[in-house]
């Protein structure tokens, strides 16, 4: 994969007879952030799952149109999902350390796919780490137990983690929507860095962020995209009355 | 009840402060000019008390619009229509100014009789009255077409006050005396042009906070 970007064209998802996602298109480009909003159970936190087929580990959940990531049909028989999850990261709403030291943690995934020399690790560990704004403040404590940290710091654990497995795209389920506001703004500052390197897709129920770091926004509704445009143009003039009545809390 | 009741209550309270800050703005002109035109001393006091009910609104609507931004983060349409109602209400309080300006003029001509006929001048005050209340219009209507043709009307407001510069230069050129009153009347001139220039400026907001953008501003356009 040596593109960063994420086409779709008629995606349809359904669990069982429930079809939650329809008739989707979109093109996310790369090195950009593109917040996804939209009410509880609109399909946003499915559709960013498409991504690196998440949705794949649920039983009975059926994805059918063009899904290109990277320029790679990522539903072809020949995709290799480990790989493709390895260049498209996630983070998600709840920061899920693994019970094991801040520097097994970050190293977990270049071990699983093959790193094993040590001074490459210490160098992609502490490489991820600084990228995740975190170095700092755990770099003289690597070999402790990742749960002793803070949840902001374990969600920025988390990202790092992520970063560890050198992945083209992120995916981010709310990531702060667990954290305290300075956690939340370091995040938030953080993907304003990452997206030089990345291309960056985040789900967020908070508009507030949408509008502070968003390039992009989409607004979902019942399983349709209603509205995918420029940030500021969704938030001061959307072409939709339904986004319209989303955003300024008249919804419903 | 109505989802965000509150806030829907605190946005048409704006709304109706706006409303009454652009009526008493229309009343307080239409004093003015008939303290200038009728030599009306009542009218002219009854115009610094309506300056003070406009500053009072400006404050008050200042500070609802504030205090919305910074609680209930407004959105989309709402967005625009307070950051809209922010800028307008400046221009409104100048136009209230320039209003209790041109009455405090008309104090100082005491008895003295007008040299010449303010035909022109009247005729101005007569098309920024107009133009004030088209902005007003525009936005309790949301008025699109309304809001853009009062820059259109500007022109002639310029227009007029060109001439009148002028004729007054003639008059003071002809009539060495009257340079006193033709300079007093030259201020009352210039606070109407000044009146249409922020009559545009509601208009230009007032398609703004309807469109997303801003004539004089496509840089800002969302």
């Amino acid at each position: 994969m040596d593109k960063f970007d994420i086409s779709v064209k008629n995606c349809d998802l359904y669990y069982g007879d429930f079809h939650a996602l329809k008739s989707i298109d979109m093109e996310i480009q790369e090195h950009r952030v593109t917040a996804f909003i939209g009410p509880s159970g609109c399909g946003k936190s499915t559709f960013i799952r498409i991504f690196n087929r998440m949705n794949d580990l649920i039983e009975n959940c059926r994805v059918t149109g063009d899904i290109i990531v990277g320029g790679e049909d990522i539903y072809a028989k020949s995709t290799d999902v480990t790989l493709l999850r390895k260049n498209v990261g996630m983070v998600f709403q709840k920061p899920n350390p693994f019970p094991m030291t801040i520097y097994d943690n970050v190293a977990f995934a270049p071990r699983t796919y093959g790193v094993k020399r040590k001074t490459l690790l210490d160098d992609i560990v502490e490489n991820s780490l600084q990228k995740a704004g975190l170095w700092g403040e755990v770099h003289d404590r690597l070999k402790k137990s990742a749960l002793g940290l803070s949840g902001g710091q374990q969600q920025r654990l988390c990202i790092a983690r992520a970063l560890a497995a050198e992945p083209k795209i992120l995916l981010m389920d709310e990531p702060t929507s667990a954290l305290d506001p300075i956690s939340t703004g370091t995040i938030e500052d953080l993907i304003n860095e990452l997206k030089r390197h990345y291309t960056i897709v985040i789900v967020t129920h908070n508009m507030q962020q949408a509008t502070r770091i968003s390039d992009e926004t989409a607004f979902f509704l019942m399983g349709e995209v209603i509205e995918f445009d420029n940030t500021k143009k969704i938030f001061t003039n959307p072409s939709k009355k339904e986004t319209e009545n989303y955003i300024t809390g008249r919804f419903g | 009840m109505p989802r965000r009741a509150n806030y829907e209550r605190e946005l048409q309270d704006i709304f109706d402060k706006l409303v009454l800050m652009g009526r008493t703005i229309e009343t307080a002109i239409e004093k003015c000019v008939k303290a200038l035109t009728e030599r009306n001393e009542e009218a002219a006091q009854e115009v610094f008390e309506e300056d003070k009910q406009i500053d009072r609104l400006e404050s008050e609507i200042e500070q609802a619009c504030l205090r919305l931004l910074v609680m209930e983060h407004p959105m989309a349409t709402d967005f625009r229509e307070v950051s809209a109602a922010l800028k307008v209400i400046t221009d409104l309080e100048r136009i209230g100014d320039q209003a209790r300006d041109i009455a405090e003029i008309t104090l100082q001509f005491n008895t003295e009789k007008y040299t010449k006929r303010l035909d022109n001048i009247s005729q101005m005050a007569i098309i920024v009255i107009q133009m004030v209340k088209d902005g007003v219009q525009a936005y309790i209507s949301r008025d699109l077409e309304l809001a853009r043709r009062i820059s259109a009307t500007d022109d002639k407001v310029d227009n007029l006050f060109n001439t009148v510069i002028n004729d007054l230069i003639e008059q003071m050129k002809q009539k060495p005396g009257s340079a006193k009153q033709a300079v007093r009347l030259l201020m009352i001139a210039k606070y109407f042009e000044r009146i249409g220039d922020h009559a545009t400026n509601v208009g230009e907001w007032v398609e703004y906070a309807i469109t997303g953008t801003h004539p004089k501003n496509e840089g800002m356009n969302m």
